[in-house]
């Protein structure tokens, strides 16, 4: 009975272990291998921090690193704000049908895939789009304006694509809120900002928090909006990755960079993590 | 005196419903007034009007003789204990009580004095730094009015606050409400639906049916002289049944069931006339039961009948008898002197009550 049991449970939990080993520990561990060796001649290497160093002695590269972990911090604040009034009208306002439709109005763009949504902020934004054609017809520019290529763009379609990620954690959270709470917060002589303050965002901490995480790692790791809509001016540190690998097939650096990634965003999660008072096990959970 | 809280032809409508139609009532300085009613008789929506989250289609709200209706409820001298007490759980319970201090600016060492008096007030000395989750259920509820208590409200009103606790607990919190009323010395507004709680706690009380009040008076008075079928049926346990009047005189009148089975009762000053469908209301321990006729003489209802049931429930036993007939059941209480405590099923017992106890209304109200 006991070792039926004990296979059972191997057996469940099979798919989740290989799913960890060949997709996560495996690629890592040899990512690492691979970036701390350094070519030495053909097909000779030997051990060394040869990689990283490059990586600290480039200003362009530590310079994009930088740059993307700002902007990642940027468009993840940015998201907070406007997802936090959605959010709290969804979740407090809007009752029955209303609530129903709205939430899945978040969710519709998300039904086509990433490139398209992309295409459709080009479609809008470029030099022959939608909002430029606008503004010339309303007689408010001379030419064409471009829009797109620059990095307001980036942070718009950054925006874009993760807000539904902050959304749903917040939804879930102030949904938990009982409006007795609040109303208690205004029956006591509170007012609307003490309120928020002091009862709506402490309640709402864990959604904001883990929120914040997931689109910070999304805007961090993603390659296909800032490429697309950044053009080549605007650098993000996933495209100097993929050009280490796939254009200049140097393997070794391309490793270190994204190791120094991976440190990069648990660096910042963990900080987000201290100086808000949260655990992971609260805000995951 | 002046009342704490009047409320003056009180309407709220709901688009098409009428939640609360016509209400007016006052609450004297320093009483313990409660609204009892069915749920969805629309107390809470009094309440909530009171409070300040609703505003009322037509009608007015004073507090001490000043009109509410325009101050929004952060700024209204009243504060409410909600029904899942809604205390705050990201807080401490020092900072839950001092909530309202800090919204009133007050400076951080009177709120500290005030939350710590608060705390020996309400007997729980000590515990302003543990979290709200820690606490047990009654004291939560202690918590929860000491936060409303320290802000010194005009009047304070409470929204079935004993909901969420057990039997056990709620009739000691019932006590406790009581004497924590004494002594914060305030105008308390209680709105349940549980009688009992109405009954022990409140100086006056208004029974609330469909939106109107149909009954303010003390427990006393509406159990034993109930203004309506409603109030009759729904505060107290009654022997209850339809007939049509048959004779009155004067006060008294006869009634006979629709079953056939000929009683007297009391109008009490209602109009009731001969021929008159009508309800009568006899409460379980109006019923005298005894061994032989002679100890029921003075009774103008007497009859023999059958147990058909023993309800034991310690001090609150009842038995039901059926009338020789086989007509109707009544509902009697046991003497808690445990002279009848052998009683068996089928045993043939004797029973009478006055025809005063017989509370009579117009058949038709609801």
């Amino acid at each position: 009975m006991r070792t039926q049991a004990k296979l059972g449970l191997f057996l469940l939990l099979s798919p989740l272990l290989l799913w960890l080993t060949l997709l996560i520990l495996i690629p890592h561990v040899d990512m690492l291998l691979v970036s701390l060796r350094e070519r030495i001649g053909v097909g000779q290497y030997q051990t060394s921090l040869a990689n990283y160093f490059t990586f600290f002695s480039e200003p362009l590269y530590l310079r994009t690193f930088v740059r993307t972990a700002v902007m990642s911090i940027m468009a993840t604040a940015i998201t907070l704000l406007i997802a936090f009034p959605v959010s709290y009208y969804i979740a407090k306002m809007a009752r029955g049908r209303v609530r129903s439709a709205l939430f899945l109005l978040c969710l519709v763009p998300f039904w086509v895939s990433e490139l398209v949504r992309t295409f459709g902020w080009m479609i809008l934004l470029r030099e022959t789009g939608v909002i430029s054609k606008l503004l010339q017809y309303l007689n408010l520019t001379d030419g064409p304006v471009e829009l797109l290529y620059n990095d307001a763009a980036i942070m718009v379609g950054l925006v874009y694509t993760s807000m539904l990620f902050m959304v749903v954690p917040l939804v879930t959270t102030l949904e938990s809120l009982p409006d007795e709470v609040i109303e208690a917060g205004y029956d006591l002589g509170g007012n609307g900002v003490s309120v928020l303050r002091e009862i709506v965002i402490p309640h709402a901490m864990p959604g904001i928090v883990s929120g914040c995480i997931v689109v910070f790692m999304l805007s961090l790791g993603n390659y296909l909006t800032p490429t697309m809509l950044g053009g080549k001016d605007s650098l993000w540190f996933t495209e100097l990755i993929y050009s280490q690998f796939i254009v200049r097939f140097n393997w070794e650096l391309g490793a270190a960079f994204g190791f120094m990634l991976l440190i990069l965003s648990s660096t910042i999660v963990w900080g987000m993590l201290k100086l808000t008072g949260q655990s992971l096990e609260k805000t995951m959970g | 005196m002046t009342p704490d809280l009047e409320c003056l032809n009180l309407v709220k409508k709901f688009g098409a419903t009428t939640a609360v139609d016509n209400v007016s009532f006052d609450v004297p300085p320093g009483s313990f007034f409660s609204i009892l009613g069915p749920s969805g008789c629309g107390k809470t929506t009094i309440m909530r009007m009171i409070a300040g989250f609703l505003e009322p289609s037509s009608g007015d709200i004073k507090i001490r003789d000043r009109s509410v209706l325009n101050t929004p409820p952060n700024k209204r001298p009243v504060n409410m204990v909600f029904q899942h007490l809604a205390l705050f759980p990201m807080m401490t319970i020092a900072e839950n009580i001092g909530y309202g201090l800090r919204r009133a600016g007050l400076p951080k060492p009177e709120i500290a004095r005030k939350v710590d008096e608060a705390l020996e007030r309400i007997g729980l000395p000590g515990i302003g730094q543990r979290k709200v989750d820690e606490l047990s259920g009654g004291q939560k509820q202690r918590v929860a009015i000491a936060r409303c208590m320290v802000l010194e409200p005009d009047v304070l009103l409470l929204d079935e606050p004993l909901g969420a606790l057990d039997l056990k607990l709620r009739e000691r919190m019932k006590v406790e409400l009581k004497a924590l009323q004494a002594a914060f010395d305030t105008t308390f507004v209680y709105i349940t639906h549980d009688q009992s709680e109405a009954l022990v706690m409140s100086d006056q009380i208004a029974v609330m049916n469909h939106g109107r009040f149909e009954q303010i008076g003390t427990g006393r008075e509406l159990y034993y002289r109930p203004d309506s079928a409603f109030v009759a049926g729904f505060v107290g346990d009654s022997n209850r049944w339809a007939g049509e009047i048959t004779r009155v005189d004067g006060d008294g009148l006869e009634i006979r069931t629709d079953s056939g089975l000929l009683l007297r009762g009391a109008s009490h000053g209602r109009v009731l006339s001969v021929g008159e469908k009508a309800q009568i209301f006899v409460r379980p321990e109006a019923i005298r039961i005894a061994h032989d006729a002679g100890e029921l003489d003075h009774f103008d209802n007497r009859m023999t009948g059958r147990v058909t049931s023993l309800l034991f429930n310690g001090a609150a036993s009842r038995i039901i008898v059926q009338d020789p007939e086989g007509r109707e059941e009544i509902e009697v209480n046991l003497p808690q002197s445990g002279e009848f405590a052998g009683l068996a099923r089928g045993a043939e017992v004797r029973i009478g009550w006055s025809g005063a106890q017989g509370n009579c209304f117009a058949a038709g109200g609801h």
